[in-house]
């Protein structure tokens, strides 16, 4: 444990990064101040630190000025610890000897008062110097990438990403919850700006997944465990009973036909516009082409008592009623959870009438009434069986609105242009568009606003305030009337239509949270998973191996989310075809010299890293296993567990040096 | 110290949720009061109560711990063990004379940026209005009795001198 | 011959206890007057502080000192005594890390003489008389040492080269050390002259630990019928045993009473308390708040228990909003 004596020479960088340090910091002033402490060699400042010549500048000073402690005083580590790490190897130092301190998103970014900032970075700085001292060589260790892939969601994202992992030879396990892939892409009509037809772009991939070789399709699966870390993850996939066996179905739908039921229940997949029976298969193209049975209404399922005649009329006797869940457990390397959004759920803005008045739709329903293969065929028919002659369609319903979602759901303005298309080339209806702004950034969309103001929608830009049936005027009689001030033209209009569709925004999914924490992974405020960087890692997340794409992440229409997909299959591959992926050294060990043997540790660690060897009487951590969180090391009643990189003697240096500003 | 009395806080931040809000706090450009020196640790479970001993023995006014929220922690469990010893530690710190609102614990989601503005703030607020801490210069109060002895023992050592002439 | 090595023995602020394991020595006791000169030993021979005042400056080769320092006198006594020596050694836990009087740290200097000469059931002093430290009567000065505001250790107000820890120590760690002063074989000054490892190696019933404790309640000794085989531990019984340094040979439990912690911590921890207190802390079953709490009512005095005999040298050292009073000025 003695601490070799060398002369500490220690360099240090501070970062004006431009002007968000420099402006708040007095970087100079850091700089001299930093030449008085203790083992220092150099001190310096540098624009950017970060470029090739502030990282070349580091890797000079330690060759030429034998530098062997390296502290760089700029942005947060979670950004660039690792370049100045390298920037030391490339000096020919062990990159650990190195220690960052965040002036910019700790200080320069959060405070005004010039003084205090360059003091706190002073403090700062003055704690690494004097930790660095405390540091050691250390080697990164490798963990080897099992190939396999998880992809959790089947929607475009995660159907896009499985694709381009299988064809690049990847052997990939796409588990989707619902009984088909396709997600909420499949139950669109056509697509903005081009309306091409959804179902045309996607089934084609729907079934290329199904017939993929490497591509392992779990439909009605659900992920229940995740154990392992990056390169190694076990996982555990529920198979729901769907009392179909899949491989002998093939879809022919004579068992629906012969089910004793009428069509009676709610159709998920047409937003309840239609009804099915309790054997059923979600669409037409559902991928894969097998029937499903719901044993919350089955006869058989819920009482033991049908004359079963759709197992009669099933020739190929897939029908099994004792079907039970099991559970599958595979090992991959790395993750990609693509678990897509929630529609904002319309009953929360009860003064735009969903729920209340027949004629109020939600952008969804829209999509399957306007759909050829939808409930009417595409026929724009009401509930109350009337065709409207004027249709209004409401934008950022739950979106931009202090009350329920603060985000723009990004699609909204785009999917009302298309619908409003949509439904007058379907109904000959005269269409009002409410917005707030329009919002049409992306390739070839305001030239799609501009064709539909050509087409002759209606535009008002105005928050609706109301949707009301309570007619004032004969004009008004019989209608729904969407109550709105008309901000350019400067008053409040009362507007009859026959339909309203309330262009509702995105949210994350219910469960989110309950995913976030299977997969430890991080969710923002509003819900969506967190991405490791908005800017530099969209699609990374906090833990190593777990991707994310598409709009389990955010708001984003189809073709934001297949290039997301794209680049967490790219991620993927990168970890896969690198064999490995080094491991941060911060794992814990036992100073088996000073270990009593007092089992206090054992439990604690949630990985079962830390075991008592016997023989010895002493713990043991297996280094394979640990993760480096330094619980046991918090924990020991003797200090006999160290942490690498977060070494007692480490802190407790930071802490006396951070307070010893006199 | 005729300026106004500026708390020292030493904050110890768990690197995958409440250090990254107070990285997110600062890309957001939020501002809050700069009194606080963030020490980074992989997990809240790593704080050893040493640690906020220490850094109260060395003149800390306050002392700050973020962690994740229960149930969100990156190991697990890591928080858990961070509050259990929290709890006592409370207690012991209490008992020792140091006033609750210098010890805090404070759950800060990666996404609470806003958050680490809020506590931060609110800490520095409840403490300037106690007052400073500052052990250090309490220590060398205390300790100041010693020098009575001084005197005595210079008056001895010249005895002792005298003795051996 | 070599004149034999200079050792005196001086107690401060304790209990006796320290003495007494010097005469535990039994009949090495011979071995060691065989071997040095004891110069001084208050308790044990008519040696003055003026005789020590006439010691050249180092020329005990070592002097032991057991107990705290709370009064001038101690502080003068320590400080005279580290003069005449070339080792001065911190013997037992009161002078190693303040001991048991150390917990009065807990309380201001005018508490504890208000509760001693005024609020004590057996005390009967109706004119509420505290002791002066100077007083003239009849021409005649007479002064007592003044009381301090804080207990200190050894180390807190003079330089310490050793400690032999313990409360008190024991014969066999005395004896060890007497051998290593003798042999000059000595480690790094400011070595604790103890093994470097928690107690519980050294523990019979180390192997009755189980792995996960999780914790549901605390117990004190009196409140259960305690199993003379089993962890005390996993008993629910708080055993400062992991956080203490080794080298007692377990003699509190093999004698069915938890370790209080007596030897102090090991080398590498700064808080003994605060050490044992992650450790059970974190062992804790509950993960909610109402749980948690619920569990630890089962620590009622937890510095009492935590820093039994190590308050002073504790990071915190003494309760911190307690002032310090002009000790020496008459009241």
């Amino acid at each position: 444990m003695t601490e070799k004596k060398e002369e500490i020479r220690t360099g240090f960088y501070i970062c004006h990064c431009g002007h968000n340090i420099g402006s708040v910091v007095d970087c100079p002033a850091v700089v001299e101040y930093v030449k008085g402490l203790p083992g220092i060699a150099v001190s310096r400042d540098y624009k950017y630190m970060c470029s090739d010549p502030g990282q070349e500048l580091i890797a000079q000073d330690i060759r030429e000025q034998k530098l062997n402690r390296i502290v760089v005083a700029s942005c947060s580590p979670l950004l660039h610890e690792e370049t100045f790490r390298k920037a030391t190897s490339m000096g020919g130092l062990n990159p650990f000897y190195f220690q960052m301190v965040n002036i910019r998103e700790h200080d320069s970014w959060v405070h005004t008062d010039k003084n205090a900032a360059t003091e706190k970075a002073m403090d700062m700085a003055r704690a690494a110097v004097a930790r660095v001292r405390f540091h050691r060589a250390l080697e990164k260790k490798k963990a080897p990438i099992h190939p396999d892939v998880l992809i959790v969601g089947a929607g475009i994202a995660g159907i896009h990403a499985a694709l381009t992992l299988a064809n690049a030879g990847k052997k990939v396990y796409l588990v989707e919850r619902e009984p088909t892939i396709g997600g909420h892409m499949a139950m669109f009509d056509k697509t903005f700006p081009t309306l091409d037809c959804a179902a045309c772009i996607l089934t084609p991939k729907m079934s290329s997944v199904k017939n993929h070789p490497n591509i392992t399709m779990w439909t009605y699966s659900e992920v229940t465990s995740v154990d392992g870390y990056v390169g190694n993850f076990t996982i555990k996939v529920r198979h729901k009973p769907r009392y179909i066996i899949e491989d002998l179905c093939v879809g022919c739908m004579a068992c629906i036909d012969a089910c004793v039921f009428k069509q009676k229940f709610e159709d998920e997949f047409n937003q309840g516009l239609s009804k099915r029976k309790p054997v059923y298969i979600p669409f037409p193209q559902a991928t894969p082409q097998v029937v499903v049975i719901d044993p919350e209404q089955c006869l058989k399922l819920k009482t033991g008592k049908c004359k079963e005649s759709c197992a009669e009329a099933c020739d190929r006797k897939a029908i099994d009623f004792n079907q039970k869940e099991t559970i599958e457990e595979i090992k991959v390397g790395t993750v990609i959870i693509s678990t897509g959004f929630k529609s904002f759920d319309a009953k929360k803005l009860p003064q735009y009438g969903w729920g209340i008045y027949p004629n109020v739709y939600t952008a969804l329903e829209i999509e399957r009434l306007v759909n050829a293969s939808g409930p009417t065929g595409g026929d724009v028919v009401m509930r109350d069986g009337k065709h409207p002659k004027r249709i209004g369609i409401i934008h950022c319903v739950g979106s931009r609105d202090e009350s329920t979602n603060k985000w723009c759901s990004r699609v909204c303005c785009m999917y009302s242009l298309k619908l409003a298309h949509l439904l007058h080339e379907h109904s000959e209806a005269e269409i009002y568009n409410f917005y707030i702004d329009m919002r049409t950034p992306g390739k070839s969309y305001e030239e799609f606003y501009d064709r539909l103001l050509k087409e002759g929608v209606n535009f008002v830009r105005g928050r609706v305030a109301e949707i009301t049936d309570w007619a004032m005027n004969k004009d008004e009689e019989d209608h729904l009337v969407i109550r709105v001030e008309d901000t350019l033209a400067g008053f409040v209009r009362r507007i009859p239509v026959d339909m309203v569709v309330l262009a509702t925004g995105l949210e994350a999914r219910e469960d989110a949270q309950d995913v976030r924490r299977l997969f430890n992974i991080g969710c923002g405020g509003e819900g969506f998973f967190m991405e490791r960087h908005p800017k530099l890692a969209p699609v990374d997340t906090f833990t190593e191996g777990i991707f994310i794409a598409g709009a389990c992440q955010g708001p984003k229409d189809i073709p934001d989310t297949v290039a997301q997909a794209g680049a967490a299959a790219a991620q993927c591959l990168a970890l896969i075809d690198a064999g490995a992926i080094e491991l941060e050294p911060n794992t814990a060990f036992i100073d088996e010299q000073s270990c009593s043997g007092c089992k206090s540790c054992i439990s604690l660690c949630p990985y079962t890293a830390i075991t008592f060897d016997a023989v010895k009487k002493k713990a043991v951590i297996n280094e394979a296993l640990c993760k480096g969180c330094g619980t046991c090391v918090g924990a020991c009643p003797s200090s006999s567990i160290i942490q690498n990189l977060y070494e007692d003697d480490q802190i407790f240096t930071e802490i006396e040096e951070v307070l010893a500003h006199v | 110290m005729s300026e106004q009395f500026e708390p020292r806080i030493v904050a110890f931040f768990c690197t995958w949720c409440t250090y990254t809000a107070a990285d997110l706090a600062g890309v957001s450009r939020l501002k809050y009061a700069p009194n606080i020196r963030v020490i980074r640790v992989m997990c809240s479970g790593r704080i050893d109560p040493q640690f906020i001993l220490e850094a109260f023995a060395h003149g800390a006014d306050g002392v700050l711990i973020g962690g994740c929220h229960p149930g969100d922690c990156h190991y697990i469990e890591g928080n858990y063990k961070c509050l259990r010893r929290a709890h006592l530690l409370k207690r012991v710190v209490q008992d020792m004379g140091i006033e609750k609102e210098r010890f805090r614990l404070e759950w800060i989601s990666a996404a609470e940026g806003d958050r680490v503005k809020t506590v931060v703030n609110d800490m520095v607020a409840q403490i300037k209005a106690i007052g400073p801490l500052r052990l250090p210069s309490r220590f060398k109060q205390w300790d100041a009795e010693m020098r009575e002895l001084e005197a005595t023992v210079n008056h001895t050592e010249e005895m002792t001198h005298a003795s051996q002439a | 011959m070599p004149a034999k090595p200079k050792v005196a023995l001086y107690w401060c602020a304790s209990c006796g206890g320290c003495e007494e394991s010097v005469v535990d020595l039994a009949e090495d006791i011979l071995f060691v007057i065989e071997n040095v000169d004891i110069v001084y030993w208050p308790v044990a021979m008519d040696f003055k502080k003026h005789d020590v005042v006439a010691m050249k400056d180092g020329s005990i080769s070592a002097c032991l000192v057991n107990g705290a320092i709370r009064t001038s006198e101690q502080e003068e006594m320590a400080k005279l005594l580290r003069q005449k020596s070339k080792l001065l050694i911190a013997y037992g836990s009161c002078a190693h890390t303040g001991g048991i009087p150390s917990l009065s740290n807990q309380f201001s200097r005018e508490q504890i003489l208000k509760y001693v000469y005024e609020e004590c059931p057996s005390v009967d002093n109706p004119q509420k008389a505290r002791p002066q430290v100077r007083l003239v009567e009849n021409g005649r000065e007479t002064t007592i040492p003044a009381f301090r505001n804080v207990v200190r250790a050894l180390d807190q107000v003079v330089d310490v080269d050793y400690y032999i820890p313990g409360c008190p120590p024991t014969p066999k760690l005395l004896k060890q050390a007497l051998l290593a002063i003798l042999s000059g074989q000595l480690p790094e000054k400011g070595t604790v002259l103890a093994p470097d490892v928690a107690l519980c190696e050294e523990c019979p019933r180390k192997d009755s630990k189980p792995i996960d404790l999780a914790f549901t309640e605390f117990k004190r000794p009196h409140q259960i019928l305690i199993d003379p085989e089993k962890c005390l531990l996993a008993q629910g019984i708080i055993c400062m045993g992991p956080a203490t340094r080794g080298g007692c040979e377990a003699l509190c439990t093999k004698g069915n009473m938890p370790c209080t912690g007596c030897f102090g911590p090991t080398s590498r921890v700064r808080d003994q308390g605060a050490k044992i207190l992650a450790s059970i802390c974190s062992n804790i079953a509950a993960k909610d708040d109402e749980g948690i709490q619920k569990t630890l009512e089962g620590i009622p005095d937890p510095v009492g228990t935590f820093y039994r005999y190590g308050l002073a040298q504790s990071l915190l050292r003494r309760r911190v909003d307690l002032g310090a009073e002009p000790t020496t000025e008459a009241r």
